[in-house]
Parts: structure tokens; C-alpha cells; sequence
């Protein structure tokens, strides 16, 4: 008997997006990160290809973190208090991008000023030579503020710069738009808000394919499936020729899911869960490895051994 | 929604005129109009009374392609303009139409997968239309068959019922839906489902609502192809909210703006 064929024909594809920019590109960087082009559902490269392999974006903070676990700091020990040296450590571990958090600049975290933010940025592009993704604190007026410096001060580094939300959106856009630096639109695990912002700024004359979208992320046990289903949609609509829906994905996995207690709980008030050296990877492993099959395109991620893993994960799929 | 903006016509004065003073202009305005309202494929049909048809037909596609990349759908039944049409396209194409008779569909699926076309097809043959949905479906049969036996991709096959005019036969028109559904059982993927929607309400006093409500109830049962007026904003703006509603596209807000990009 004949087997039959039962490959989907897909219309469209993810939006290419290049993110760096190397010295004859007017920029910095040693090289650059192209994301997207899938033409299937995520690794059934029987019904069209796969595109570009995702990529693993570690995080950076303008302040040492104050919530971090003790496992979770131990591999950044001694750079904590030095973006720069910190993004290069990140490198170390495998990191295909940095991201630059500005926790800092938010009014109840420090306040930073832009002069200090720029100056930070700065010495991460002199320490790495990595393409970066720029953070702001999601608190707008600030956001608003800091940002459209940072953006100007890294102008032809084509960075990608986030975010933006259906309620603020306009700033940034324009900024980007000048700087010609890529944008990430968020949306509150809502698809249809999703498409709202990607009009929005596109209403501004932005090109759909320099923007990223972020649709808020969910940890493993913390409404993960949520994010799942959500982003499958979009993967879907994409591939059936929704243009406002053909952007590539980001998720925020390392932050996510360092937050669960499963992962960040210490081993004498958890002694059941098994040792929190393997416990809080494992969390962020299994988060993002999960989310891979959702269609993602770029993973933030936290402890080095998660990054090995899910890099080793994504190799083999690929 | 696979829309194919009916207005480039020789049955139109402005149209007829262009074509016999060979003045682009007016042509080109309809080729742009309807691109930028929407139109997937611009239909092209050089009337009745163009002198010389075949040299018509290639002037038409010729000069609305230095004006737009919308794909053309060359609208003719007679052969020898179909294939001159189709040796000037330079995007994506659609042959509006053939008949079903069997050599029919042999002849316009060869030319079609030539040329890497899309391809309406009526039920109907040489001894006419048929008045009910079984005999219609026989004739769908027939096309699938032969879209088998062609390996003609299906979803490039548009099938047309042949919708009446609602004023000629009012018993015809709600025989559609079932025939809509039907096709979409037929095969997977499905062929496409085609109307010509401005026929149906030609000579009515409720024109554009006539064309407006068959569309947006044919959408609920699978019709995803007219032959329309795009420029009809009110028509366009009800396909695309019927889809919506049928789940066919993401809601946003501003799903109508999104619609247009």
C-alpha cells in the first residue's frame, strides 16, 4: 500500500531578520545573527524548511541583579558588578547575542541616568563582538526616556531594541526607525493584540520585516502552555500568509523561569527537589526546549549549563 | 479571499475607449485602484467590441504590468487570446475560464500548467448550465478527475458554479452554499470556490447590497474567490469581516487596515 504523502503546503514563510552589523556593514561587530525563514511548522522540515537555526540570547544587567538565586550567580561571581566583563563571560559560555537589561534605569531600581546607560552599552560593544539586543525596564515615560539615547548612541550597530506595546509604541518606533535599529513588539499572551502592535507600528511606516514579536513568556508550571499555543498560532498564521503575523519570535525564558521557587529555592529549604545546581537548568532547559516547538527564534537565557543544553538540543534538531 | 477586480472590461466605456485610442491612462488608474484596494488578480477581458482582440489582450496586460505587479487574470473564452495573453504575463496568472467538457479541460490544464497558471473552471459544457446542484457536481467531479490525471496542483483549480443572475432564476442562487460545502469535501487540498459576483445582481435596484450579502453568506459556507468590484469598498470590507468571523485570519483591531497592507 502506498503511503500517503501528507506533507502541509504552506504559502509563506518567518520574516528574515539580521540583527549586528559588521565594519563594512557601518557597524562593529565580529559578526552577525540572521533569524527566521521557517517554512513549516517548527522542525517538520518534510512540509518545507526549517530556516534559520534559533539563537540563544544571554542576559546582561546595567545593575547587579537582586533576585537571583546564589546558583544562578555563582557562574558570574566576579562580573556582576561589570556589564561588559559580564557580557564577555556570556560569550565564553556560548552566547550568540547579548542582551542588555536596563533593570536600572527603572525610577525604584536606580534610576540611572542615560549618560550612565550609554556608557554601559558602550563598554559592551567594545567587550564583545557579538550583535545586541537592548532591553528597556518596561516602565514607558523611563523607557521613553533612556532608550532613544542608547538607540542614537548605537546608531549602525543594527541592534534590536524592545519594547513596545500597543500603549507605547510611538517613541521608540521612531527612534528605531531613524537609527535603523529593529524592533520588539510585546503583547500580554494575546494574539490578537499581537497583530494590534505590529499595525501600529507598521501604520508608521516601520518595516514589517525588522520587527520581532514577543508575546510575554511563561515557565514551565507558570502558564508556559499559554505561550505555546499562542505562539503556535502565530507560527501558523505566518506560514499561511498573514503578514502581520510573519515576524519572528522571542522569548524571555531565563528570567521566567529562574522566578519559578522550583528553580530558585535553596537545597535546605527543598530538599526533596534534588540539588538546585541541576534543579534550576533543568527548569530553564526544559522551558525553553519546550517553547522550540512552538516556533521561537531568539531565547533569553540565564545559566550557562541551560545554554549548553538547549544549544545542544537545537544542533541536533538541526 | 481571493478577489479578482472585475473593472479592466471592453464592456466598460472608459475601457473600450483606451483600447480603441491605444491611451494607456485610464487603464493603468483601474490597474492601480484596484491594487491598492485589494485586488489579488486583476481581471482583464477586452469586450466584445475591441477590433483586433488578440492585440488587445496583450496591450491591456502589457500596459497595466508597466503600472503594477498584481498578478492578471486573463478573462476570455476564445483560445487564440488566452494564449496570446499568456505569452506577455510576467507574474503569477489566471485563466478565467474554461468549460468542462472533457476536452476542454484537457487542452486548458495543459496551457495552465505551462505556464504555471491558476485556472477557473464552470460547471457547465457545450450543452449548457445546469440547473441543480447534482449535475453541477458531476461536472466538479469531472474537473478534480482530471486534475488527478493532469497533476494539476488542486488549489490552483478555482471552481464557478455559474451563480445566475437573481433576478432570472431566484431558486438559484441559495443552491450555491450546498455546492460551496461540497467541493470542499471533495478532495484535500480542495479547489477553489469562484463566483462572478457582479452578474449575479446585474440589472437589479440593490446591486451592490445584493452582491454584498450572496458574498458574505457564500464566505460561511466556503466561497473564497469572486470575480467583484473591488473599487466597492462596502463589498471589500464585508469579505474581509465575514472571514474574519469564519476564523480565516487573526482579529486585530484594525483588521480592516491590516487586511490592506
Amino acid at each position: 500500500m502506498e503511503i500517503p504523502n501528507v506533507a502541509e503546503k504552506w504559502t509563506s514563510s518567518v520574516n528574515e531578520i539580521t540583527i549586528g552589523a559588521t565594519k563594512e556593514e557601518g557597524g562593529t561587530r565580529e559578526k552577525t545573527i540572521t533569524i527566521g525563514g521557517s517554512k513549516c511548522i517548527p522542525f517538520m522540515d518534510f512540509d518545507g524548511s526549517k530556516g534559520r537555526k534559533p539563537v540563544i540570547a544571554m542576559d546582561v544587567y546595567d545593575i547587579p541583579p537582586d533576585d537571583w538565586p546564589e546558583t544562578l550567580k555563582k557562574p558570574f561571581a566576579d562580573v556582576l558588578n561589570n556589564p561588559a566583563q559580564w557580557a564577555k563571560k556570556c560569550v565564553e559560555y556560548g552566547a550568540d547575542l547579548i542582551c542588555l537589561k536596563l533593570e536600572g534605569i527603572h525610577p525604584d531600581k536606580g534610576n540611572k541616568s542615560a549618560a550612565e546607560t550609554v556608557d554601559i552599552a558602550k563598554s559592551i560593544l567594545a567587550a564583545v563582538g557579538v550583535p545586541l539586543i537592548i532591553w528597556g525596564c518596561e516602565h514607558d515615560e523611563k523607557d521613553n526616556e533612556i532608550l532613544p539615547k542608547v538607540s542614537q548612541a548605537l546608531k549602525g550597530e543594527n541592534c534590536l531594541i524592545g519594547v513596545v506595546t500597543q500603549d507605547n509604541y510611538k517613541t521608540l518606533t521612531v527612534t528605531c526607525l531613524a537609527d535603523g535599529h529593529s524592533i520588539i513588539t510585546l503583547s500580554p499572551v494575546d494574539i490578537n493584540i499581537a497583530k494590534q502592535v505590529n499595525i501600529l507600528v507598521s501604520e508608521m511606516d516601520f518595516p514589517l520585516n525588522r520587527i520581532v514579536m514577543f508575546q510575554t513568556t511563561g515557565a514551565l508550571g507558570y502558564g508556559m502552555e499559554y505561550t505555546y499555543s499562542i505562539q503556535e498560532r502565530e507560527r501558523i498564521a505566518a506560514l499561511t500568509g498573514d503578514k502581520l503575523m510573519a515576524m519572528p519570535v522571542i522569548c524571555d525564558v531565563g528570567h521566567e523561569a529562574w522566578r519559578a521557587k522550583e528553580a530558585k529555592s535553596d537545597d535546605k529549604d527543598a530538599p526533596q527537589w534534588g540539588p538546585g545546581e541541576e534543579r534550576g537548568p533543568m527548569w530553564e532547559t526544559i522551558t525553553a526546549t519546550s517553547l522550540l516547538q512552538s516556533g521561537v527564534d531568539i531565547i533569553r537565557m540565564n545559566h550557562p549549563k541551560a545554554v549548553a543544553a538547549v544549544k545542544k538540543c537545537i544542533d541536533r534538531l538541526y | 479571499m481571493i478577489s479578482i477586480g472585475e473593472r479592466i472590461n471592453g464592456m466598460f466605456k472608459d475601457v473600450r475607449e483606451s483600447i480603441k485610442n491605444k491611451d494607456p491612462k485610464a487603464i493603468q488608474e483601474l490597474a492601480k485602484k484596484q491594487t491598492e484596494a485589494g485586488a489579488t488578480y486583476l481581471d482583464v477581458n477586452v469586450g466584445p467590441a475591441a477590433t483586433d482582440p488578440v492585440d488587445a489582450m496583450k496591450w491591456l496586460i502589457e500596459v497595466i504590468q508597466d503600472t503594477v505587479k498584481t498578478p492578471i487574470a486573463i478573462d476570455s473564452q476564445k483560445w487564440d487570446i488566452v494564449e496570446a495573453g499568456l505569452s506577455v504575463v510576467k507574474n503569477d496568472v489566471l485563466i478565467n475560464s474554461t468549460k468542462s467538457d472533457p476536452e476542454e479541460l484537457d487542452k486548458y490544464m495543459g496551457i495552465a500548467k505551462d505556464y504555471n497558471a491558476s485556472l477557473i473552471c464552470l460547471t457547465m459544457d457545450k450543452h449548457g448550465i445546469p440547473q441543480d446542484v447534482e449535475k453541477r457536481m458531476e461536472f466538479v467531479m469531472q474537473i478534480v478527475e482530471k486534475a488527478v490525471e493532469h497533476d494539476f496542483p488542486m488549489e490552483k483549480i478555482l471552481i464557478d458554479p455559474v451563480l445566475f443572475p437573481i433576478n432570472v432564476d431566484q431558486k438559484q442562487p441559495a443552491l450555491m452554499f450546498d455546492i460551496f460545502s461540497q467541493i470542499q469535501m471533495i478532495s484535500d487540498p480542495a479547489p477553489q470556490r469562484n463566483v462572478g459576483l457582479s452578474n449575479f445582481s446585474q440589472g437589479t435596484k440593490e446591486k451592490r447590497l445584493l452582491a454584498r450579502t450572496f458574498l458574505t453568506m457564500g464566505i460561511a459556507y466556503g466561497l473564497n474567490a469572486a470575480v467583484m468590484d473591488v473599487l466597492d469598498k462596502d463589498l471589500m470590507d464585508a469579505a474581509i469581516t465575514a472571514e474574519i468571523i469564519m476564523n480565516k485570519n487573526v482579529y486585530s483591531d484594525s483588521y480592516l487596515t491590516a487586511f490592506r497592507k
